[in-house]
């Protein structure tokens, strides 16, 4: 059983704004029945003032994909076509008085619908959801948009991935690759682009991403056990390390430097090698 | 306001008879059924009985029956118990819609080492058996299949299986969880080495399951301690619920055949009006061999979710699916390996009857889902 909020049983039971608006001013479609949810916004805007004046709903979906869409409707109306564009999954989820973890996708869906409709009105191409490539095959999700979720929800597990996207909520197939966005998401934009492959580093880019990935990767899990880990230096391929803490005597220090070399082979260059000072 | 319970695969109501052959070892009669002194004997001689009439109702030999805590533990020990009787052979052959205590079991037992063959099913639901024919190897240690579909009610041909597995000379086990108490089941005619059964789903409590193992099987115990159960299973006995479990068992074996007819009546009255009334529905599941409880049917267009919690406010209680109700927004298993359609997934309803259930009821229901339906179908892009 879901745990949700009254005003999620309220917006499900009883629905606002239900419907479709005949003639609309601006239109956003996402989702698709194949992946369980799929919501269609209709909007009356006022061509001067840009004031949403009506906002329809149609939801294809589970309780809370219809009172997010539901939701959406509420907050949007009475707003302009700039105030509805700050319009965020969170505020939507909020609206409800949260959501379960695993229902945030609805909140999501909800948003992309009034960002499609919006970027139509406002004469934009619409951004194609299914742009990019299919990382989630069984719910058609793209690199793109779970990529963009969570940078927007700052995410950093696979489970959350799918709790926001749905990506990997199918077969699970796709959950090693989910997880490897995931780290390069997290690994900086410079490491989102050295992980291009033929893409060569230079030196300095080397070291500035070696030095982001102990930093931001390896250190935080160190730091959990009260160790420590602090890059020395970079020699062509050698990676010289110095570790602090609880790690300096630690039996298992030996281990924890293969495992700094493997993370930085995997996500820096197969050539390094990690030594401590 | 009245509960219209139609979740019986899920679990099913304490019958009030197996309620009251608990209360005493819930209440005065807490001795320890392995104590010497008369206080706790009584307790042992109950859990004998017990015994004796859930043996009766599969026409086992009580010695052959022992209790679990439930039918996951059941599975999980027959499995176990299979390998480590023969540890060279590490091959195990299973089905892909069993119930996850024996999937996940068998998923694990893959990451072990262990190679595991996941059969196929046909589109409603049945079993190649010439695919598992041609699975067994000289390596298979045991073929673990189950008696009848949780999500569908489609029931695999067992004795056809035993027939196929046994003159292999491999070990066969099935869970009959859902099958146990809905049809009649007789080990003397059926040559299965262990058959899972569980309490709660045949109006016991929950808490205990059995495990049938034929006479001459090897066996080698999962729960390591005491000498309870004949040192086939440690762990002081749930005697409340194990007293229940005799007594459930009493009554199933009176009521087989008039409930057996009673709720096929029941869901097949359901099952057709649904049809009848919500265009674009359909059964999922082959509708000759299925259990005369069950009904499984997909609304396209509609999410089961939404609909699961539409019947909630009319306190009707089924069952979905659709991926929204799974918890890991997995959508079931069972009808993907079915390869029915995700759009039909996502709108896949199971009632589930019972003997407590009344023409009352299906009244009630006929009434409620189709403007569920409808209404659901009106709120979708997708309606019509």
């Amino acid at each position: 059983m879901w745990d949700y909020t009254e005003k999620v049983k309220e917006l499900f039971l009883h629905p606002k704004n239900a419907g479709e608006i005949k003639d609309p001013d601006a239109v956003g479609e996402i989702g698709n029945i194949v992946c369980g949810d799929a919501l269609k916004l209709t909007l009356k805007i006022d061509k001067k003032t840009e004031k949403i004046l009506d906002a329809k709903f149609q939801t294809f979906g589970c309780a809370s994909a219809i009172a997010s869409s539901s939701a959406l409707t509420e907050i949007i109306k009475g707003k302009t076509v700039d105030e509805a564009l700050k319009v965020t999954n969170d505020d939507i989820a909020q609206y409800l008085h949260g959501l379960p973890r695993e229902k945030m996708h609805c909140s999501v869906m909800g948003q992309e619908a009034l960002a499609a409709a919006l970027a139509g009105y406002r004469g934009a191409k619409i951004p194609e959801p299914e742009e990019g490539e299919i990382v989630c095959k069984c719910f058609g999700v793209t690199d793109r948009k779970i990529r963009r979720t969570i940078k927007e929800n700052r995410l950093k597990s696979v489970e959350d991935v799918t709790n926001f996207t749905k990506a990997g909520g199918g077969c699970g197939e796709c959950a090693p690759e989910i997880e490897k966005i995931l780290k390069e998401v997290w690994a900086g934009k410079a490491d989102e682009k050295a992980l291009k492959p033929g893409k060569k580093l230079t030196n300095i880019r080397k070291i500035a991403l070696i030095q982001d990935i102990v930093e931001k990767e390896i250190r935080p899990g160190l730091q959990a056990h009260g160790g420590g880990v602090e890059l020395i230096d970079v020699d062509a391929d050698r990676v010289i390390v110095s570790l602090r803490g609880m790690c300096t005597d630690c039996l298992m220090a030996d281990v924890t430097i293969k495992e700094i070399e493997k993370k930085l082979r995997e996500l820096v260059s197969e050539k390094l090698t990690v030594e401590a000072e | 306001m009245k509960v219209i319970y139609l979740d019986n695969n899920a679990t099913t109501k304490v019958a009030d008879e197996a309620v009251e052959a608990m209360l005493p070892y819930h209440g005065s009669l807490y001795g320890n059924p392995s104590s010497m002194h008369t206080f706790g004997g009584q307790v042992h001689a109950k859990i004998e009985h017990a015994r004796e009439a859930v043996a009766k109702l599969i026409n086992a030999d009580p010695s052959e029956m022992i209790f679990t805590s439930c039918g996951t533990e059941s599975d999980n020990t027959a499995i176990m118990s299979a390998l480590q009787s023969d540890p060279e052979k590490k091959h195990v052959i299973t089905t892909r819609v069993e119930h996850p205590a024996v999937l996940n079991f068998c998923k694990t037992l893959a990451r072990r080492g262990y190679d595991v063959t996941f059969l196929p099913v046909d589109k409603s639901g049945r079993l190649d058996l010439d695919e598992l024919s041609s699975a067994i190897t000289d390596n298979t240690a045991v073929v673990s299949i189950m008696y009848a579909n949780n999500e569908t009610g489609v029931i695999f041909p067992v004795k056809e299986i035993a027939e196929i597995v046994k003159s292999r000379g491999i070990l066969l086990h099935t869970d009959a969880v859902q099958a146990v108490s809905k049809i009649p089941l007789d080990v003397k005619k059926l040559p299965v080495d262990m058959i899972s059964v569980s309490g709660h789903k045949i109006h016991a409590a929950k808490g205990v399951g059995a495990l049938y193992v034929r006479k001459g099987t090897r066996f080698s115990p999962y729960l390591i301690g005491g000498h309870q159960e004949k040192s086939r299973r440690a762990g002081t006995e749930n005697v409340a619920s194990i007293a229940g479990f005799g007594k459930a068992c009493e009554l199933a074996e009176q009521y087989l055949r008039e409930e057996h007819a009673k709720t096929r009546l029941l869901r097949d009255r359901l099952e057709q009006g649904l049809l009848q009334s919500c265009p674009d529905a359909r059964i999922n599941g082959d509708r000759e061999n299925r259990l005369p409880n069950t009904t499984n049917i997909s609304f396209e267009y509609v999410e089961g979710e939404a609909i699961l919690l539409r019947l909630n406010e009319d306190n009707i209680c089924a069952s979905s699916g659709s991926a929204c109700t799974s918890g890991s927004l997995e959508p079931s298993h069972v009808l993907r390996a079915m390869g029915v359609p995700f759009t039909a997934i996502h709108g896949s309803i199971r009632f589930s009857l019972s003997r407590y259930n009344t023409d009352e009821d299906i009244d009630i229901v006929l009434d409620r889902v189709p403007k569920i339906i409808k209404e659901l179908r009106e709120l979708s892009p997708y309606g019509r």
